[in-house]
């Protein structure tokens, strides 16, 4: 039990660390564009929202799987396969979650307006730097929800872990999996302790979340 | 406070189109005292106020004591820009206190630091302020620290886009004599967007008209010495010459 609640967190962690770092320039780049075709791939971005979790783990397990040519690529590397291992799992968390990190952090770019890097450029911010001490933290609540957002769904999802994990124990088991699992093989006891444990996970994560975002409000506007 | 004394001023040419909006001027600002930039709405102040500073990019040509701003393909990017800069409304930046709102220029700036702290916040009457967080300000108090903040950055030209416009009476009449004493004591040219009367009357060595894009008047004071009180109501005729020249463009002015 207690390796697979690790493996939950473990994945639920690096997912949300990661995509904050990559979706952090895509937010930032579909925020600040002018262009109309930026919408396309804001779209792209936000299908994992929409498209079945099933449908999403099948293409991406094509991908990781040893005869894709992303795998070709990856072989000198001595990478054979990323089909039910760790890191592949971690791979398509972070697509499945790409738009519930994308999207709160866009949002609080946009919030910013253009005033505040531009306040900063007269102040001779460059703009690399304007966007660490200004646009980050302008943007704080949006990044906030963001990493709050990809952890409790990264911990939630089954669909995908499924389909590229395979749920292999002490490796790609999660708790979701083996819940599933359990509830299969008839051990109620057991699930009703992971399920309920889920629960109380996911209640007190959004009542943080929420208590977090009200002190965020009152200290600025 | 020992300020920058420049020799050249500022010299800007600009020619371009901002959507249908054509601005064409060329403008020079004395190296020192205040030149007022006055005009109906919709005359080009801000845009170009925005253009000198290099947030807006129109074709021309800018000249900062004879150093090149832009010329040609040469553009030199706003954060590289000795300026300061004070918007229309409060711009404070609010994840961080007056203090850091204060010194977020002054830390990043490479000019000598001929302005600090201990000189700005008696002269803009900050020192309640200091310790305390940006909310809570009054919008006087705000544009009084966004002065403070542009001028500690070190600029060798401040540009002041209608800072008084977006406060109450109450306010402007608080802020105005800080504006007064600025006025003494530094000695680079400030551009000053103003729409107001007495704003320009009590602060404006000089004054230049604008409308529709183009420059429909320029105005300098009788005398240079901006304490002299025998000048007083010869700007103020200045100025209001120059309001109604902009609201309803004189021919003979141009």
């Amino acid at each position: 039990m207690a390796d697979v609640i690790w493996t939950t967190l473990k994945l639920a962690s690096l997912t949300t660390l990661l995509l904050l770092v990559l979706a952090t320039p895509l937010a930032w780049w579909l925020a600040r564009q002018k262009v109309w075709w930026k919408e396309i791939i804001a779209a792209l971005a936000a299908l994992p929202i929409v498209l079945p979790p099933t449908v999403l783990g099948f293409y991406l397990l094509l991908l990781l799987a040893p005869s894709s040519p992303m795998m070709e690529l990856l072989r000198p590397f001595g990478i054979q396969s990323l089909a039910f291992t760790f890191p592949g799992l971690l791979i398509g968390s972070m697509v499945y979650s790409l738009p519930f990190a994308v999207q709160p952090i866009r949002n609080g770019f946009e919030a910013m307006g253009d005033r505040p890097m531009e306040v900063a450029a007269t102040l001779r911010a460059t703009p690399l730097n304007a966007f660490f001490t200004v646009a980050v933290p302008q943007a704080r609540r949006g990044f906030l929800t963001a990493a709050v957002l990809v952890f409790a769904h990264t911990v939630g999802e089954f669909g995908v872990v499924l389909m590229i994990g395979g749920g292999i124990p002490g490796q790609t088991e999660v708790i979701s999996v083996k819940l599933y699992q359990l509830v299969e093989s008839l051990q109620f006891g057991e699930a009703h302790r992971l399920a309920a444990g889920l629960l109380v996970f996911s209640f007190v994560v959004l009542l943080t979340m929420f208590l977090t975002e009200r002190r965020a409000r009152k200290t600025a506007p | 406070m020992s300020g920058v004394t420049n020799q050249g001023g500022v010299q800007a040419e600009f020619d371009g189109l901002l959507g249908r909006f054509r601005l064409k001027v060329s403008l020079t600002i004395p190296p020192k005292g205040i030149t007022a930039l006055v005009g109906p709405s919709g005359a080009g102040k801000t845009s170009l106020l925005r253009a000198i500073a290099g947030l807006t990019r129109l074709p021309g040509r800018v000249l900062m004591d004879g150093a090149v701003w832009q010329e040609g393909r040469r553009f030199v990017p706003v954060h590289k820009r000795a300026l300061g800069m004070v918007f229309q409304e409060s711009s404070l930046l609010n994840h961080l206190s007056v203090k850091d709102n204060l010194l977020f220029g002054y830390r990043r700036s490479t000019e000598p630091k001929t302005m600090g702290l201990d000189e700005i916040v008696p002269l803009l009457g900050l020192e309640p302020l200091i310790g305390r967080s940006t909310d809570n300000l009054s919008g006087g108090e705000r544009q009084r620290v966004a002065l403070g903040r542009a001028l500690l950055s070190q600029p060798r030209l401040l540009l002041m886009d209608e800072p008084l416009s977006s406060l109450d009476a109450e306010s402007r009449a608080e802020i105005l004599p800080f504006l007064e004493a600025l006025h003494r004591t530094l000695s680079i040219p400030v551009l000053y967007v103003s729409h107001d009367a007495e704003e320009v009357a009590r602060l404006a060595d000089h004054v230049v008209t604008l409308n529709a894009g183009q420059i429909v008047g320029t105005l300098q004071r009788a005398t240079p010495d901006p304490l002299s009180p025998l000048s007083a109501d010869q700007i103020r005729d200045l100025a209001r010459q120059a309001l109604e020249a902009g609201i309803k463009p004189n021919p003979a002015a141009r």
